[in-house]
């Protein structure tokens, strides 16, 4: 997502950008990225209770007979956070999200929801937590509305209390128009919708939700992102997801599970930084004409470990830092070699790597040579 | 928050998912029709001259064998392929609150059946005198027995998210406690095996205890073997589902 917007930005600037000096160019990009970093600070401000610990997984092993399904996983997630769970399919996502809501009984380990133990006083943390399920299951007899008054009267609502959960349920997750239609007839978007607006009947201070935007279109998805990203300014969030893109667009933090254990964890800004490609620097000439020499030239800026060519025309290459030198430095280096040789540069660009080459090289280590991974 | 609290609500949601679907309509209308046919037409209710509901009531178990179980074949099977237990067991709810909630349920269905073959107490008497306490009587120990039959439908449809596979299992079981204790069988049996071991058997079955309330003898212990047939058949259920969870 950043780095879709950040070059999405380039291309707006495209009227102003011939004989733009390249570094001034770079020097936005920098700008860019920062002030979408500072999300924090505000939130704090505001008074919220931000980073107090609701959820907390401690060595949480699964066994199904002899195959481990979750290995000795431990996170906690803090209040105003939004966890995104990433793995490729039968990591053992759904398994440790069903632990942790209480469903299955956990081999090894303990999980605490704010002040309760999952294990020993499930109840009240069930109280705290929404779920939802894989796949969304609703009883398929009952009519939308029927589904979530059960549903809130579950959660020990009554009277006017549940009235105003549900229609604040039906709102938030536009069900309006089927209030009365049951949900044996809905579409899967709608029944989708139906089973989220069920886990969040109740405000929870906990929202544990298995992939939420898996079979919804674009603008559902866009809507359901940005649902989850609103309540997570409030509460503690893990979804797991399969979308990459929305790990970047929701998430404070991610987590990498593969074959049931945890083999990455940070900020989306972190894990890119694990890419190949991170702290590259992508040099785009403008126009079709090749400049001559203009990879060797770059090969010989002395930061420079490598140099590739991405394209030709319009001549891209791609220079990696050497040693110790950061991205920036590299970027820096480049631009002064540029304005020098009075070079055409439409855009240079420090890469931030990008999440699916993380995924990617973490989550298949068999196939990892040395293209694909990096130490 | 009341313990019961939860029990009610899922019961509330269980009858109208009964309802929503044809199966409480369907299992209803049959039962009736077929109540009345056996009780008028092959025991001869009018021919036997008799104020009595002995023929009624003697078809219960076997009318039970097959329609109880298709009451109660859905209960876990169906939120198990729906994937509901999931949504259900992770609610502020234990375990036993939803197993006794679905059971409640499916027991009322039939009382409710039950409850409509009033025509037949009405008919009796206007012809006759009958002794209604024996009335009364038979229509608890039918009741409790449904419910026996019942608690053995929800352990089976715990086992599998089929319901066919489910109603074929709780039919079989329900069989045993039928046959277990039925003069054609128990009597077929003590030419082999000693007298002590056929009466245990016969302990075990239905009949044995139905048959004595039907009577009008309204002995605890044929209740306590009713409500002690459910308490470990539901409690079994429980155990399932645990073992279910657990993997």
């Amino acid at each position: 997502m950043m780095l879709l917007s950040v070059t999405a930005m380039f291309t707006t600037w495209t009227p102003i950008r011939r004989g733009c000096d390249a570094t001034f160019l770079y020097e936005i990009s920098c700008t860019r990225r920062q002030k979408t970093e500072s999300r924090f600070p505000l939130e704090i401000l505001l008074g919220l209770n931000i980073g107090f610990t609701m959820i907390e997984v401690r060595n949480l092993s699964k066994n199904f007979g002899p195959k481990v399904a979750v290995r000795d996983v431990s996170f906690t997630v803090g209040k105003g956070e939004v966890l995104g769970f990433l793995g490729p399919n039968g990591a053992g996502k759904s398994t440790t999200m069903r632990m942790i809501t209480g469903f299955i009984p956990p081999s090894e380990g303990q999980i605490r929801i704010g002040d309760h133990d999952m294990l020993t006083d499930p109840i009240p943390a069930k109280r705290l937590i929404g779920y939802l399920p894989e796949n969304a299951p609703s009883y398929a007899d009952m009519t939308v509305g029927g589904f979530l008054d059960f549903a809130a009267e579950l959660r020990g609502l009554s009277g006017a209390a549940r009235k105003s959960a549900v229609s604040r349920a039906i709102e938030t997750c536009f069900l309006e128009s089927v209030v009365h239609q049951s949900v044996e007839t809905l579409s899967k978007g709608y029944r989708h919708r139906t089973c989220f607006a069920q886990s969040i009947i109740h405000d929870p201070e906990v929202l544990v939700l298995d992939e939420p935007t898996d079979g919804l279109d674009p603008n559902q998805k866009h809507e359901v992102r940005t649902l989850i990203r609103r309540m997570g300014e409030k509460k503690a969030i893990i979804f797991s997801t399969h979308i990459l893109e929305e790990v970047e667009a929701v998430c404070s933090r991610a987590i990498i599970i593969d074959r049931g254990q945890i083999v990455a964890n940070g900020t989306p800004q972190e894990l890119k930084q694990r890419s190949p490609h991170a702290g590259a620097v992508t040099l785009r000439f403008s126009g079709g004409g090749v400049v001559a020499d203009a990879k060797r030239k770059v090969n010989e800026v002395s930061s420079v470990e490598k140099t590739e060519v991405v394209s030709e025309t319009p001549l891209v290459l791609r220079a990696y830092p050497k040693g110790h030198f950061t991205g920036d430095e590299l970027a820096r280096a480049l631009g002064e070699l540029a304005a020098k040789e009075r070079w055409q540069i439409q855009e240079l660009r420090v890469e931030e790597g990008r999440l699916d080459e993380v995924f990617r090289s973490i989550t298949l280590p068999d196939r990892a040579n040395g293209k694909e991974a990096r130490p | 928050m009341n313990r019961l609290h939860p029990i009610i609500t899922i019961a509330k949601r269980e009858i109208s998912g009964y309802f929503a679907s044809p199966v409480a309509f369907v299992f209803i209308v049959i039962f009736l029709l077929l109540t009345g046919f056996f009780t008028f037409m092959v025991s001869g209710f009018f021919d036997r001259g008799e104020a009595t509901l002995d023929s009624f009531f003697a078809w219960h178990p076997w009318l039970y064998l097959f329609l109880v179980p298709a009451v109660g074949m859905r209960m876990w099977s169906e939120e198990r392929r729906l994937g509901t237990i999931e949504l259900l067991l992770t609610m502020p709810v234990t375990p036993w609150q939803a197993i006794v909630g679905k059971f409640l349920a499916s027991w009322a269905i039939v009382g409710l059946a039950l409850l409509l073959t009033f025509p037949v107490v009405l008919t009796v008497n206007y012809l006759g005198r009958p002794d209604n306490g024996v009335i009364v009587a038979g229509y608890l120990g039918s009741l409790l027995m449904a419910g026996a039959y019942l608690s053995i439908s929800a352990m089976t449809s715990a086992l599998t998210r089929n319901q066919v596979v489910s109603f074929i299992v709780a039919v079989l079981l329900s069989l045993f406690l039928i046959l277990a204790g039925w003069p054609p069988v128990t009597n077929l049996l003590v030419r082999w095996a000693s007298p002590w071991l056929v009466d245990g058997v016969a302990a075990f079955s239905v009949m044995t205890h139905f048959e004595g309330i039907q009577k009008g003898v309204l002995d605890s212990r044929d209740v306590l073997y009713f409500l002690s047939v459910m308490a470990f058949a539901l409690f079994t259920t429980g155990v399932i589902l645990r073992a279910h969870r657990a993997g």
